[in-house]
C-alpha cells in the first residue's frame, strides 16, 4: 500500500467518516439553536458532561443504548440551563455559553474523578456492514461500514435541512431568528421555540459527545473532546447556517484531518507540525473565502423583549 | 540503587519519626489526571509510595493539583503552594520550566523540581528530572520485532520532543536491531491531550496493516482502545502500567519509577541540599523498568530477547541514542 492507491484512498474517506460524526451532529444541533436567534458557546461542555454520561452509564449497564438515552437527558438538561439563562433571563449569550462549557468541562472531570477514578475502556456502539452494500467497491468501506451515530448522523443532514426548509416548524424558527417582533406579531410563540431549538441543539450535542465516548474512543478521559465543539460552532458560521453547508465544513475539516494522518503514516516527507496544522489552515481559509455574514440570522444574539424589538 | 532506595527511605522516615518533626509537605502539578495510566500517574503514585514508606501522613503531606493543561494557570498553581508553605513543589511537566525558573528564585527556602529536563537553571533550590526514555523503547522495539507478521509497526506520537521523542527513537533502534526490513510509520498529532484523534491515527496505522502499536502521552489510551478493536494488534506501553486498559494485547510496559529519585530529594534536602541537582531515570539505576503484562503469554525466546537487550543496555555494550 503506497501512494495514493485505492486502498489508501479508502482509508482516507473512511477514517473521514469517522472523524465528521460528533462534528455533524453538534453542528447540526448548533444551526437550529442559531437559526432561533440564540448561539451557544456550550456546545464543547454538552459534548463533555453527555460524554461522560453515556461512558458511565455503559460502564454499569452494559448497554450503549442506554448510554445513549444517558447523553440525550444530560443534552437536554443542559439545554433547558442554558435556554433559562440566555431567553428567559436575557443574559448575554456569549458570556452564558462560555459558563456553561466550564460547568461541562469542571463538573465531568470531578464525576469521573468520583465515579470511575481510573482510565478504562468500554464495549460501545460496534460497526454495523450494511448487507450488500458494504461490498461495493470503495464506497462499501467508506459509506456503508460504520457504527450506528456515523449514519445516523449522515441521515441528520437531509432530515435537518427538510425541517428547516420545508416544514412549519422550520419556518417558525428562521422567523423568530430572523425577526422575532414580526414572528411575535403572527402569533409565534418566540420564548417556546427558542427553548425547542436550543434545547434540540444541545441534545444532538449531547448525542455528539456520546458519539465519542461510546461508538468512536470506547472510553473517558478529562477534556475528552479537546475543543470539538468550539470547532462545531466555526462550521455552523462556515456552513452558512444551512445544514448542506455544515456538511460540507464538517467533511472538509475532516477529510484533511484524515489525509494529513494518512501522509504521516505513508512517510511522506512533511514536518509533523505542519500535518497537523493543515486541516485548521484550510478551514480557515475556506471560511474566510466563502462565510458571509449575510446569510447570517438577523436576531442572532439578541434577546427577545416584546414591545422593545 | 534499591538498596540505596530503601536505606534513603528508612533514614528518611527514622529521622522524621525520631524528631518529631512536622509533616513535610509536598505539592505536585500535573497535566493530566491522577489515573492518566501515564506520565501523572507514575510520579503520583511514586508520591504515594514514598509517603507511606515515610511513615504516611504523620511524615510527609500531599497534596496534588491535576489537569493543568493550561501552563499559566499551572504557573499559578506553582506559586500559590510556595506561597503556603509547601517544602517541596514539584512541577511534572517539560511545559513547566520556565515557570519555574521564574517563581523559584522568589522563594529559596522552598524546593521545587521539575521535568522532564536536566535543566536546573543554574538555582540552588531546583531540581531537575528527566527519564533515558529510549532505553525501555529500545527493549520495547526489539520485543516487537520479534512478534510482528506484517513486519509493519505503527507509532503515535503528541509532539516530537520530550521523552515521547525519545521514546519512539529508541523504540525504532530495537526494531532495526532486530530485523531492519520492518517498516516503522510514525504519526504525531500535535497534541498531548487529543485522544480522539490519537485513536484515529492508531486505526490509521491498522489499516496501513500494521500489527504492532505504541506510543507516547496521556492520549494513547485511545490508541490502546483502537488496538482492541483488531484482532492480532499488540500494544507496548510506556511510563506507566498500560496492562489493566487491555490486558489481552498490552504485551509489554515502560514504567517510569520516580522513587528513588524522590527520596533522594527528600534525604538531600534533609541534609540541607535543596536543588542543584538532576536525575535521570535509567535501566541501570533502577528508575525505568520494563514490566512484562502477566496476562500476554510471551514467548520465552522473545522474552528472553528483551531481557537480553535490557541486561545490555544496563551494561552498556548496547547504547540507545536519544
Amino acid at each position: 500500500m503506497s501512494g495514493l492507491s485505492p486502498d489508501v484512498l479508502v482509508g482516507i474517506f473512511s477514517t473521514m467518516m469517522g472523524l465528521a460524526m460528533p462534528f455533524l451532529f453538534a453542528a447540526l444541533g448548533e444551526t437550529f439553536a442559531q437559526r432561533s436567534g440564540v448561539y451557544n458557546l456550550g456546545v464543547d461542555g454538552i459534548m463533555l458532561l453527555s460524554a461522560f454520561a453515556s461512558f458511565y452509564v455503559v460502564v454499569v449497564t452494559g448497554s450503549p443504548w442506554l448510554g445513549l438515552l444517558a447523553a440525550v437527558l444530560v443534552g437536554l438538561a443542559m439545554g433547558l440551563l442554558i435556554s433559562l439563562v440566555s431567553v428567559t433571563l436575557k443574559a448575554e449569550q456569549g458570556v452564558s455559553g462560555i459558563g456553561l462549557y466550564m460547568l461541562g468541562l469542571g463538573l465531568s472531570s470531578l464525576l469521573f474523578k468520583v465515579l470511575v477514578g481510573t482510565v478504562k475502556t468500554v464495549q460501545g456502539f460496534r460497526p454495523i456492514e450494511l448487507p450488500l452494500l458494504s461490498g461495493i467497491p470503495f464506497l462499501g468501506p467508506v459509506l456503508f461500514r460504520n457504527n450506528v451515530l456515523v449514519y445516523a448522523a449522515f441521515l441528520l443532514v437531509p432530515l435537518s435541512w427538510w425541517v428547516l426548509e420545508r416544514t412549519t416548524l422550520g419556518l417558525d424558527i428562521k422567523a423568530v431568528g430572523q425577526n422575532p417582533a414580526a414572528a411575535d406579531s403572527l402569533g409565534i410563540n418566540v420564548d417556546r421555540v427558542r427553548y425547542f431549538s436550543v434545547c434540540l441543539g444541545a441534545v444532538l450535542a449531547g448525542v455528539a459527545g456520546a458519539g465519542l465516548s461510546i461508538a468512536q474512543l470506547n472510553l473517558f478521559q478529562d477534556n475528552l473532546t479537546a475543543g470539538q465543539g468550539f470547532i462545531a460552532v466555526a462550521l455552523v458560521y462556515f456552513g452558512g447556517w444551512n445544514p448542506v453547508g455544515v456538511l460540507g465544513g464538517a467533511l472538509l475539516f475532516s477529510v484533511v484531518n484524515s489525509t494529513q494522518l494518512w501522509l504521516q503514516v505513508l512517510g511522506v516527507d512533511i514536518p509533523s507540525s505542519v500535518a497537523v496544522m493543515l486541516p485548521y489552515l484550510l478551514t480557515i481559509v475556506a471560511l474566510t473565502l466563502t462565510s458571509s455574514r449575510d446569510r447570517q440570522p438577523a436576531a442572532l444574539g439578541k434577546p427577545f423583549e416584546r414591545g422593545e424589538n | 540503587m534499591n538498596v540505596k532506595r530503601a536505606l534513603a527511605a528508612l533514614i528518611l522516615a527514622s529521622t522524621l519519626v525520631a524528631a518529631g518533626a512536622a509533616p513535610l509537605k509536598i505539592a505536585v502539578i500535573m497535566p493530566s489526571a491522577t489515573t492518566d495510566m501515564a506520565f501523572s500517574q507514575s510520579m503520583w503514585q511514586a508520591l504515594l509510595a514514598v509517603q507511606k514508606s515515610a511513615g504516611g501522613e504523620s511524615a510527609i503531606q500531599l497534596k496534588y493539583t491535576d489537569n493543568m493543561w493550561n501552563v499559566p494557570d499551572a504557573a499559578a498553581a506553582i506559586r500559590d503552594y510556595a506561597s503556603q508553605g509547601f517544602d517541596i513543589v514539584i512541577a511534572h511537566g517539560s511545559q513547566f520550566g520556565s515557570s519555574v525558573q521564574e517563581i523559584a528564585p522568589d522563594f529559596p527556602k522552598v524546593t521545587f523540581a521539575w521535568g522532564t529536563d536536566v535543566d536546573t537553571y543554574g538555582l540552588p533550590n531546583v531540581y531537575a528530572y528527566t527519564a533515558a526514555a529510549e532505553q525501555g523503547g529500545y527493549v520495547n522495539g526489539v520485543l516487537a520485532a520479534k512478534l510482528t507478521k506484517s513486519k509493519k509497526v505503527g507509532v503515535t506520537g503528541p509532539i516530537e520532543v520530550g521523552d515521547a521523542k525519545t521514546y519512539i527513537d529508541g523504540f525504532a533502534q530495537g526494531l532495526a536491531a532486530v530485523d531492519k526490513s520492518i517498516a516503522v510509520s510514525k504519526t504525531w498529532t500535535g497534541s498531548f491531550s487529543d485522544v480522539a484523534l490519537m485513536t484515529a491515527a492508531a486505526k490509521t496505522h491498522i489499516a496501513n496493516g500494521a500489527d504492532m502499536l505504541t506510543g507516547s502521552s496521556q492520549s494513547v489510551v485511545g490508541s490502546i482502545g483502537a488496538a482492541k478493536e483488531k484482532a492480532g494488534v499488540l500494544w507496548f506501553g510506556t511510563q506507566a502500567d498500560q496492562a489493566a486498559l487491555a490486558p489481552a494485547l498490552v504485551v509489554a510496559s515502560q514504567v517510569y519509577d520516580w522513587t528513588g529519585m524522590l527520596s533522594d530529594i527528600l534525604a538531600k534536602r534533609k541534609a540541607g541540599t535543596l536543588g542543584g541537582i538532576a536525575y535521570t531515570l535509567t535501566l541501570g539505576n533502577g528508575g525505568l523498568k520494563v514490566a512484562y503484562n502477566p496476562a500476554y503469554k510471551l514467548a520465552a525466546d522473545v522474552k528472553k530477547a528483551g531481557d537480553d537487550a535490557i541486561k545490555a543496555i544496563t551494561k552498556g555494550t548496547i547504547k540507545v541514542q536519544p
